[in-house]
């Protein structure tokens, strides 16, 4: 599913990194633990959060995750708005909870991570 | 386990870095610097992923649970090596730190999104090969290698 169509579905705004709104993403990964965000995810994820500190965006970039939506209407400080950029990861804010994002994204065919027992 | 052993010999290239005590906004950076060295290099992308987790999450812990640290990077022929050094607390049951689940991480730390006792089991697991000693009083060392 491409980004465009996430915030579509939604209803989010994008706050960092526009240029990328054309890529696709394979799965998400809600959770607002980023060890287990580290420890499960790998591949072309949307990471759904509602931690908007840097260690989100870093998170994503060891991961090379190209996108990151916000949920409960959270929106990141400007340096880490701003780290994102540097890092070409697209930050969208949704008002949606986690449950409700993932959900309407779930509906509208996007898959979750499935991870080994 | 093997005795923790800093091994000098075939590394092409050396990277250094000093990693400060509950220095949240700057935690990652060290690991940014190593991922994209490792990147200009052209090493590939799954020895790359594992890299950049476990030094992420050793720099994380550095930041959480130490008096402060290092974390050194030795590219070789074969393998990228990780040394993870702290000047303390150290840790008294080693089993018990590496046991999924288990943590000692404040509150800061888990607002942060970590402290949820994956840190070191997920170091382990995505290396080759794992070494970590530690004494309370003194500090942690931890070597970690990934194979290509």
């Amino acid at each position: 599913m491409d980004l465009k169509h996430i915030a579509e579905v939604t209803k989010a705004n994008v706050i960092a990194y526009k240029e990328g709104m054309n890529y696709e993403v394979k799965a998400a990964f809600s959770s607002d633990l980023m060890s287990d965000v580290l420890a499960y995810v790998e591949g072309d994820v949307l990471l759904m959060t509602g931690l908007i500190n840097h260690q989100v965006i870093r998170t994503a970039e060891m991961l090379d995750l190209k996108a990151i939506l916000f949920v409960r209407g959270k929106r990141p400080a400007e340096d880490v708005i701003q780290l994102a950029e540097e890092k070409h990861i697209v930050l969208m804010c949704t008002q949606y909870t986690m449950f409700s994002a993932s959900g309407r994204l779930f509906q509208s065919g996007l898959v979750g991570v499935e991870i080994g027992s | 386990m093997k005795p923790y052993m800093k091994d000098p010999a075939n590394a092409a290239m050396k990277l250094h870095y000093e990693v400060a005590k509950d220095d949240f906004a700057r935690a990652g950076e060290a690991s940014s610097k190593i991922k994209s060295v490792l990147k200009q290099l052209g090493i590939e992308g799954g020895v790359l992923r594992r890299i950049a987790i476990a030094a992420y999450e050793a720099e994380i812990n550095l930041v959480i649970h130490s008096e402060g640290g290092t974390v050194e990077a030795f590219i070789k022929p074969d393998c990228i090596e990780l040394y993870i050094e702290d000047k303390g607390p150290g840790i008294a049951d080693i089993d018990l730190a590496m046991t999924q689940g288990y943590s000692t991480a404040n509150p800061a730390a888990r607002e942060m999104g970590f402290g949820a006792g994956m840190g070191l089991p997920n170091m382990q697991k995505v290396c080759d090969d794992f070494t970590i000693e530690s004494e309370p009083g003194e500090g942690t060392r931890i070597k970690m290698v990934v194979n290509y």
